[in-house]
């Protein structure tokens, strides 16, 4: 099996403490993670972390079902890239005497569809979001015209084919779990589990 | 709105009952609330209210002192192992709380319901490097199921229902509560304790699902060569009657992990023995051998699977374990049945045909006759002058009838106590099995007695282990329990001693481990004890420390240099074990 990049949604509890847990989950491991976001969720009071590393397929599935039993999370997930709809952002922050002067910085700011966010008379801020591959593409072309900041979010991303968190919260709200319970409902196809 | 306004007005009785405690009550009303009857601990400035509260609780809640932190969780374990109840453990914060840390390890690896609660330094002094200010809830958050930080003493009732709810519903395990002076002290308006039974986030075992059973009957119905592999997961279920029913109606041959003995009775004709590293013969030999391997709550450790790439390859795996996160994660499951053995053992049992394996179980016999003649007879009855640990435990088995609670430490004695043991009820064996932590038996047996009172608790230590935790002997005296301590001084660390000259060479590097005269520091403790250095006296000598009325340490002077076998090497299959 060779590594790749797996994306792990976590839906949890919003608690403190609990990005320790899910954090020394990977470093007693030895696996870097490579990007970490938490967020709300469609579900009110659930967050929802979106994690990515790049590993083997089964390394992942092992790794989902560690977190997903921690006490405070609901569910794990992990997807490949293929399955997933995924934005990175990115900041740029540039002279503006260089903008304002240099045509050609302009053209190329369009081309990568950024936008300016802040715009002073010593800097200007701009925006761009997308893959990994573009947002850094634009560091490059950008440094020669004294490119002076940039940072780059955590990665966010959307599975394809869920259906959302609500159903599930309701399963999980219920205190004496009903019959078609989910916790192994994909254990008889694991081929086409997108769960684990 | 006006017929509840007049009611009131008519009627001043406030709607719910509350009455006014402190934050340390709350503690203390929940431990009786979920009928703990013995706590281990040590106080210390950061939770002397709780201290405090518990001067007048000591008609209701009995309080063990012990002599270090670390034995206090160790005595929650054997206590927890020993009646299938929560262990509970009370700290100070700082040094108090760190040395809890390996004892949490040993109860996250062994799946031991504990809940410690340690006290923290006031709220508004979090951060500060106060005092005795240590972040004890990110030092144990890998070593425990559960941990949180109450700094609000409105929260104490809940947040101990839910300690005690996962630490002993699921897959049990360690739950660390600390908290802060401020919330101890704290009185707020109390309104009695709910125990907790649901949490959203957390599923405590997974629904069953019977088609998964169904195809392991299936599996087990057209087997040739099954074999049963068992944990602690049997006991921990309270399912050692229905495990039973299964092995006796299936009439497939079962063995253990260490962690799994006295789930079933040693002498029950299908119980082949022990798996793993030190484990017997034929279960590790057969283990590549049989066509459908049934592993019910174990969880598949290194010790026990030895190379994994070389483990069971040829058979099909049916793996019942009630956490998920176990099934797949060191051998492939051909069929996983996720769930409550308790639920999943009857289930199967009602679909295996009844059937009786003989010449399958002949094979085990005649393993079981090759090692006798290699390895045990001459364990069991030395031809040697020195005596050996195998005979100790053999002479032992003669007295107890099986019917004691052995606690071992770590180390040769461990194994060769687990290997030849006799057990005729469960929840009897109790020792540090996934840390292997020394220094774990003393303070386990003490414990343990606590937790069932009734019962002969035999702890059997090695020189190296009784060092570690040597210092609560002070904590049976004062407690005034009867605990028999059997010391099997072979003057090495034995079992690194063993590796040593087996792998490097006889270079024994810091094994030579010197010893102080035990019994003259039982002596000193008011303890009762002797020595014995030859064969003769040794039976006697075992009689004498059973028969005495209280705690009685006898030291037993074994071979130096023998070694633990049969052996799988580190790295090697489990079929390649090895008899000398």
């Amino acid at each position: 099996m060779h590594k790749q990049e797996f994306t792990i949604t976590v839906y949890t509890e919003n608690h403190i403490g609990l990005l320790v847990r899910i954090a020394t989950i990977f470093s007693r491991r030895k696996i870097n993670i490579e990007s970490l976001n938490t967020s709300p969720s469609e579900a009110e009071g659930i967050h929802r972390f979106t994690i990515v590393i790049d590993e083997t397929e089964e390394v992942v599935r092992k790794l989902a079902r560690q977190i997903e039993k921690q006490v405070e999370v609901l569910k794990a997930y992990y997807n490949t890239n293929d399955e997933i709809i995924w934005q990175e952002l990115a900041l740029y922050k540039v002279p503006t005497d260089e903008i304002a002067e240099k045509v050609k910085v302009e053209r190329l700011l369009r081309e990568h569809g950024a936008r300016a966010v802040v715009i002073r008379k010593d800097y200007t801020i701009f925006e761009t979001s997308g893959h990994r591959e573009e947002t850094e593409k634009l560091v490059a072309v950008l440094a020669p015209y004294g490119l002076i900041e940039f940072v780059r979010s955590a990665r966010v991303a959307i599975i394809k084919s869920s259906h959302g968190f609500h159903e599930k919260l309701k399963e999980f709200e219920e205190t004496e779990p009903g019959e078609e319970l989910i916790e192994n409902e994909f254990l008889d196809k694991q081929q086409e589990v997108f769960t684990m | 709105m006006n017929t509840v306004e007049e009611i009131k007005t008519v009627s001043p009785t406030p709607a719910a009952v509350t009455e006014l405690i402190s934050g340390s009550q709350a503690v203390l009303e929940a431990c009786i609330a979920e009928q703990v009857d013995t706590v281990f601990g040590y106080p210390g400035g950061a939770i002397m209210p709780i201290y405090d509260a518990l001067y007048d609780y000591n008609d209701k809640l009995k309080h063990i002192l012990v002599r270090h932190e670390q034995g206090a969780t160790h005595a929650a374990q054997g206590y927890a192992r020993a009646s299938g109840k929560v262990g509970v453990v009370f700290a100070t914060s700082g040094p108090g709380a760190t040395n809890l840390v390996t004892g949490l390890a040993d109860a996250m690896i062994d799946s031991t319901p504990m809940v410690a609660i340690t006290g923290q330094v006031f709220a508004h002094l979090l951060g500060t490097d106060a005092f005795q200010e240590t972040d004890i809830i990110n030092i144990t958050t890998p070593v425990t199921k559960w941990n949180y930080q109450v700094t609000d003493a409105t929260e104490i009732p809940s947040v101990l229902a839910k300690a005690f709810y996962l630490a002993k519903s699921g897959r049990p395990g360690p739950v660390l509560i600390d908290i802060t002076k401020n919330a101890q002290i704290q009185k707020f308006d109390y309104a009695g304790y709910t125990k907790c039974t649901h949490i959203r986030s957390y599923r405590p075992k997974p629904i069953v699902r019977k088609e998964f059973i169904a195809e392991a009957a299936k599996l087990i119905n057209e087997a040739e060569k099954p074999f049963i592999i068992f944990g602690q997961g049997v006991i921990l279920g309270k399912a050692e009657a229905e495990f039973k029913a299964f092995v006796e109606k299936s009439g497939i041959p079962a063995a253990w992990t260490i962690l799994g003995l006295s789930a079933l009775t040693t002498d029950h004709p299908l119980n082949v023995g022990m798996l793993g590293m030190h484990g017997n013969y034929g279960p590790n030999l057969l283990t590549n051998e049989c066509d459908v391997l049934i592993a019910v709550g174990m969880r598949f450790d290194d010790r026990v699977t030895g190379r994994l790439d070389k483990y069971a390859k040829q058979a099909k795996v049916i793996h019942l374990d009630i956490d998920p996160s176990e099934i797949d994660k060191n051998v492939k499951a051909t069929i996983g049945v996720w769930g409550d053995c308790k639920e999943t053992l009857p289930l199967l049992s009602s679909l295996v045909e009844e059937k009786k394996h003989t010449e399958w179980l002949e094979k085990f016999r005649a393993c079981d006759a090759e090692e006798n003649k290699e390895v045990i007879f001459e364990e069991l009855h030395p031809s040697t002058d020195q005596m050996t640990m195998g005979e100790v435990i053999r002479n032992m088995n003669e007295i107890t009838g099986g019917n004691a609670i052995i606690v071992t430490d770590v180390g040769q004695h461990q194994m060769v106590a687990c290997r030849y043991a006799k057990f005729n009820e469960s929840k009897s064996n109790i020792t540090s099995g996934g840390l292997g932590t020394m220094g774990f038996g003393l303070p386990a047996a003490i414990g343990a007695k606590f937790g069932a009172p009734q019962r002969t608790v035999i702890a059997i230590i090695g020189d190296g282990g009784i060092q570690m935790t040597i210092q609560e002997l002070g904590t049976i005296m004062q407690a005034e329990i009867n605990v028999k301590i059997l010391i099997l001084n072979n003057q090495f660390l034995g079992m690194v001693r063993q590796w040593q000259q087996l792998f490097n060479d006889k270079r024994y590097s810091f094994v030579d481990i010197a010893s102080p005269d035990y019994v003259m520091v039982a002596k000193a403790y008011g303890i009762e004890g002797q020595k014995v250095t030859e064969r003769q006296n040794l039976k006697q000598a075992l009689q004498t420390m059973l028969d005495h009325n209280g705690s009685y340490l006898l030291e037993v002077m074994v071979s130096k240099e023998n070694n633990v076998f049969p052996m799988v090497p580190q790295g090697c299959s489990v079929s390649e074990i090895r008899l000398k």
